[in-house]
């Protein structure tokens, strides 16, 4: 099982997020840097996340069950990463009293190959389970998601957004 | 101009996070680009040749489909060419 590494803050201010947007899905991006396993001294290979993006879910029409980033914020995210040497990790965004499991829509909806996908169950407006999941595959007909454990470890940023 | 890669895609672009190419049009300037990177074609078009719903393509801050020429939009050096997939999904 592969990991995505992030700090307690970023994995905090995640789960808070959806918590404050509940019974709403909250959304956001994950910035940060790819470390390939046989670069890394500890053999860690995935993604180490440094900061979190919050972004505003415009699916207002079905706000409880559905979300999507605007992909002009998603141009001024990339922007940001850009900015700080860093890169789109993922995406993260809250299950509203359903499991921290991707769905049909999730899966359907998935395009970022090679990129993580965190989902926090929000159970009457409280965080229970956080998990990620890896868009694995090397194109978009090939594409599966791949559950990974999360490190929690470092500093982490969050920074403004929309 | 100068076009960027979102993650997915540097594998096929090198490892390249942006490319530089030299286009008076954005439909120049994707040609440029899957002509020294042909493997990104079959990640930005489908089989018929359509962009991919789910691919979307900013001039600077616009998104290419609203604007008059769309494709046909002559573009300067100074110009950026994003390349973002969709983000979207829900329980």
């Amino acid at each position: 099982m592969s990991s995505l590494r992030l700090s307690r803050s970023i994995y905090d201010a995640m789960r808070a997020h959806g918590e404050q947007t509940y019974p709403h899905e909250c959304c956001g991006a994950l910035l940060g840097r790819f470390v390939p396993a046989e670069a890394a001294c500890n053999e860690f290979g995935g993604w180490i996340v440094e900061a979190n993006v919050r972004a505003g879910n415009t699916r207002t029409d079905s706000a409880h069950n559905r979300y999507q980033i605007a992909p002009i914020e998603l141009v001024k995210i990339e922007r940001e990463a850009r900015s700080r040497g860093l890169d789109i990790a993922g995406f993260y965004h809250s299950h509203p009293d359903h499991p921290a499991q991707w769905s049909p829509t999730d899966f359907e909806e998935a395009h970022w190959l090679g990129c993580c996908y965190v989902i926090t169950a929000v159970a009457n407006g409280k965080a229970t389970v956080t998990n990620s999941f890896f868009l694995a595959g090397l194109r978009e007909e090939e594409k599966r998601f791949e559950q990974q454990t999360i490190e929690l470890t470092g500093p982490g940023t969050e920074l403004p957004g929309g | 101009m100068t076009i960027f890669i979102p993650t997915p895609l540097r594998p096929y672009a090198a490892g390249q996070a942006s490319v530089e190419v030299k286009a008076a049009t954005i439909a120049d300037a994707l040609a440029s680009l899957t002509g020294s990177h042909p493997e990104l074609r079959k990640h930005l078009y489908t089989e018929e040749g359509k962009l991919r719903a789910f691919v979307n393509l900013y001039l600077n801050d616009e998104d290419i489909r609203y604007l008059p020429a769309k494709e046909a939009t002559s573009v300067s050096a100074t110009d950026t060419l994003s390349i973002i997939p969709s983000i979207a999904g829900g329980c």
